[in-house]
């Protein structure tokens, strides 16, 4: 499936032109524009050292110790039966919890495995097709005050799990 | 809940690093793991403040608001409990097409506007709606167009193809946000037979 990653290489070129045509033919500032909105980026990236810092050090902890690698043989046979990875499985468990903590995992995986290896590919899918169930749910109502959730909880995690199933699936038909 | 997991990955790290007498390793991976996470954050800066400014430009140039139009109708068929013209459905288009474009800085308070909003509707109720819930389920399973983290840290890994998962991501998050959509669907029915 050559002409999916062939597609892949033109989406952001395609639109940063998009942006650029638009904003000089509505006779926006580009230039200071870029550079004010650049600014926030600089402060996110500083604002994230803090959390990754933290959860870096603790997976790290734990695959150093042992402790992954036991889970991994684990679980290994009955995930593999599914065509799960086992590697990818700490990742896909903290995903719905903590974005930092997943962004955390996520660098771990692509550092040992390498970013262009099967299980660095499946990683980065997963990183960026679902968000952090917990934290929408927990920022969103309450915010406003909501305190009886419904289906809400239930609806975020299964939409976890499909991101997370489509996921292993496409990178399987993509790329292997 | 992350607390919790947080303290136990470091709890179980130390007991089985006792058992299996790799005590070394461990200490070694506290001091390596700050450093990487530090490092990994420089290597960010870079193209997060590359896209922030892009999107800016984005946003003043309008494409965000045109991109708001093309979806208005799919809204208005995901929240059928809104009545026409209420400011809701304006901020819920605000927080998608935010999302659409990993503005997640942008989105967060269009959704909590959202809600506010929704919950007035609901008669100012502690109890989530159907539209609050189907928000929610929209929002966890975000559709996002460029997910540039995940491009920036294959660049700081030297991948050959940062970008070559643009394409299997849209597709995988194409798929959790149809599923949480039918998913939220068939809860509310299920919902409305309970209640009579």
């Amino acid at each position: 499936m050559n002409w999916i990653t062939n597609f892949s290489i033109w989406i952001i070129p395609s639109i940063i032109l998009l942006i650029l045509l638009t904003a000089t033919w509505k006779k926006v500032a580009t230039y200071e524009m870029f550079v004010e909105g650049a600014k926030e980026g600089v402060e996110m990236s500083f604002g994230i050292i803090p959390y990754l810092v933290g959860m870096l050090v603790s997976i790290k902890v734990f695959r150093e110790s042992g402790a992954m690698d036991f889970i991994i043989e684990t679980l290994s046979p009955v995930l593999s039966m599914f065509y799960i990875p086992a590697e990818i499985l700490p990742l896909a468990l903290i995903r719905p919890l903590s974005g930092n903590g997943a962004l955390g995992m996520t660098s771990d995986l692509i550092a040992t495995y390498g970013p262009d290896s099967f299980i660095g590919r499946l990683a980065s899918t997963m990183q960026g097709s679902t968000d952090t169930t917990f934290y929408v749910l927990t920022v969103y109502f309450g915010a406003v005050g909501i305190k009886k959730m419904g289906d809400a909880l239930k609806v975020g995690l299964a939409a976890d799990v499909i991101g997370i199933i489509a996921s292993i699936i496409i990178v399987r038909l993509v790329f292997l | 809940m992350v607390n919790i997991i947080w303290v136990s990955l470091f709890l179980i790290g130390f007991v089985f690093a006792a058992i299996q007498g790799n005590m070394d390793l461990v200490n070694e991976a506290i001091f390596s793991g700050a450093k990487e996470a530090v490092a990994i954050c420089i290597g960010l800066i870079s193209v997060l403040t590359f896209w922030l400014g892009m999107m800016r430009i984005a946003e003043k140039a309008g494409i965000i608001n045109g991109v708001s139009k093309i979806m208005s109708p799919f809204v208005k068929i995901l929240f059928p409990d809104i009545p026409k013209g209420h400011p809701a459905l304006g901020y819920i288009i605000s927080n998608m097409s935010a999302n659409l474009f990993g503005l997640g800085n942008a989105a967060t308070p269009m959704g909590i506007k959202a809600m506010k909003e929704l919950k007035v509707l609901n008669g100012n109720k502690e109890e989530a709606s159907r539209s609050m819930i189907t928000l929610l389920a929209i929002n966890t399973a975000s559709i996002t167009l460029i997910p540039t983290t995940v491009i920036a840290l294959r660049i700081e890994y030297n991948s050959v193809g940062p970008t070559e998962i643009v394409f299997t991501t849209i597709l995988a998050t194409t798929c959790s946000t149809i599923g949480a959509i039918i998913i939220d669907r068939y809860f509310h029915f299920r919902r409305l037979k309970k209640g009579g």
